[in-house]
């Protein structure tokens, strides 16, 4: 697993990555109460604002961690955002990206260095 | 936060795992381990503890403390019996609200609870009347809300369960003199509690051993009284928001309206009363989105023909509703109940509708 600084893992399955947020994210977000996906087929750029998540405190967004085309998205994580808070780096996973250039994920931090970044 | 004013029970709440932030010049606790979702849920089913000192307490005494309060607010305290409290606000020249308040009759005084936010400036005004003025800085303010509110108190001091909703008080607790009354700002049932700031803890510590009582902290507050369609002043209400406006005039007692004999004589009491008769032009109402998004504080609200006909002052997700909740003001010609608006979102324009206030029946216990 891969992670970003806007605390994103990515994990490679198959040809594609899955992408959520962090255990650290979901907790400081508090309850997650809404969430609006990208349409599948999206094509996006790293740091576009992708993903909409609404907490009980404020909205944030989550941006696009590389260059690549969405080909799937969770819905369940809309119709149950609660999900988010429940398993963060599991079930509640965002979106899954066809990414433009894989060596760009060696760019991102493993979980020893993210777990350094968070401390 | 070295600038921030701490409350006499700021360890405590550090040892419950308060996340702290700074709110109205105090360190205050947002939420809790349990977040505030399950804290806001918790206080709707059994009793949440919310420490509300930040708040100001202040004393009137005087011969005619009451008709020296009634200069400033356009309220009956005169006619407020002893043991009885009251909601109101001071209202400025133009009939906006400078602060709401409640005052109680304590018998030879007046006890009043005023906006920590508000409070200096709040003092300032009721040192200009020609009452003695105590500000009280010894007392911490709790305050106990939910079904459970009556039973977990009752344990400390039976009597209280023979009050009624804004029925006020003095009880022993914890050894010290209480002034509590029946209220709050949840919409539940509930208490709040002037306890000498000596006892605080042990009082708190002693409604927390109670397994029905938890803290809660301000995030909870704030969607508690928003579903329960209560104002937060600087949102809802403020210098420019009239009380009339802000569908408050139900707290504009008989006797301060025009043909009676107290009517008028507080600031702004020609446009106050103008639009008790008349009507505002502009109406505070709730609004249920009726999509999943929340609709917060700012959103800009559009009719039919997407013209922007006002805001929403107060809006996030609420969670006994199971859905997003708002409130805000538009032309008193849109605010009846059903009418069809939109709010914009992130650019969308996202349908609403004029939705009856509050949102959670009240749980007071009349």
């Amino acid at each position: 697993m891969k992670f970003t600084e806007e605390h994103e893992w990515l994990l490679v399955e198959g040809d594609v990555v899955v992408v959520g947020i962090t255990a650290h994210a979901a907790e400081q977000l508090g309850d997650v109460v809404f969430v609006e996906l990208p349409e599948e087929g999206t094509e996006v750029s790293k740091d576009d604002e992708v993903v909409v998540i609404e907490s009980v405190k404020a909205a944030s967004d989550i941006l696009a961690p590389l260059d690549g085309e969405i080909v799937e998205v969770n819905t369940a994580i809309v119709d149950d955002p609660g999900k988010v808070n429940e398993d963060p780096e599991g079930d509640a996973w965002f979106f899954k990206m066809k990414v433009e250039d894989m060596a760009e994920m060696d760019d991102l931090m493993d979980e020893a260095a993210y777990k350094k970044f968070i401390s | 936060m070295d600038d921030l004013k701490r409350v006499f029970l700021h360890d405590l709440h550090v040892e419950q795992g308060a996340k702290m932030v700074p709110f109205a010049g105090y360190e205050m606790p947002v939420q809790y381990k349990l977040g505030v979702m399950k804290e806001h849920l918790h206080t709707r089913a059994a009793a949440g503890l919310f420490d509300v000192s930040h708040m100001g307490q202040v004393i009137l005494r005087g011969d005619n403390a009451a008709e020296a309060l009634e200069t400033l607010v356009p309220v009956d305290v005169v006619g407020l019996a002893e043991g009885r409290q009251r909601y109101g606000f001071f209202t400025n020249e133009n009939g906006g609200i400078e602060d709401d308040l409640m005052v109680t009759n304590r018998g030879d005084h007046l006890f009043l609870v005023v906006n920590a936010a508000c409070k200096d400036a709040d003092f300032a005004r009721l040192q200009t009347l020609d009452v003695d003025v105590e500000i009280i800085t010894d007392r911490a303010l709790l305050a106990l809300q939910g079904p459970g509110a009556e039973a977990a108190l009752a344990r400390l001091a039976p009597d209280v369960a023979d009050m009624a909703f804004m029925d006020v008080a003095t009880v022993t607790l914890c050894g010290a003199e209480a002034w509590v009354s029946r209220s709050g700002y949840t919409g539940e049932d509930g208490f709040e509690i002037s306890v000498p700031a000596t006892v605080a803890r042990t009082l708190a510590e002693t409604l927390l051993a109670d397994e029905t009582v938890e803290l809660i902290g301000l995030g909870a507050r704030d969607s508690l009284r928003l579903e329960g369609g209560l104002c937060l002043y600087g949102h809802d209400i403020d210098s420019a928001t009239t009380p009339v406006a802000a569908r408050l005039s139900w707290a504009i007692q008989k006797v301060r309206r025009t043909g009676s004999a107290r009517g008028g004589g507080f600031p702004g009491a020609d446009v106050i009363l103008r639009e008790l008769a008349e009507g505002s032009d502009m109406a505070r109402v709730g609004l249920l989105p009726e999509g999943r998004a929340p609709m917060r504080e700012g959103v800009v609200i559009f009719d039919e023909n997407d013209q922007p006909v006002g805001k929403v002052t107060s809006g996030g997700f609420g969670p006994s509703v199971g859905g997003p909740v708002a409130m805000g003001y538009v032309p008193s010609t849109l605010a009846a109940e059903g009418t069809k608006l939109f709010g914009e979102v992130r650019g969308k324009k996202l349908p609403l509708v004029v939705a009856k206030l509050p949102f959670v029946p009240a749980g007071f216990k009349r």
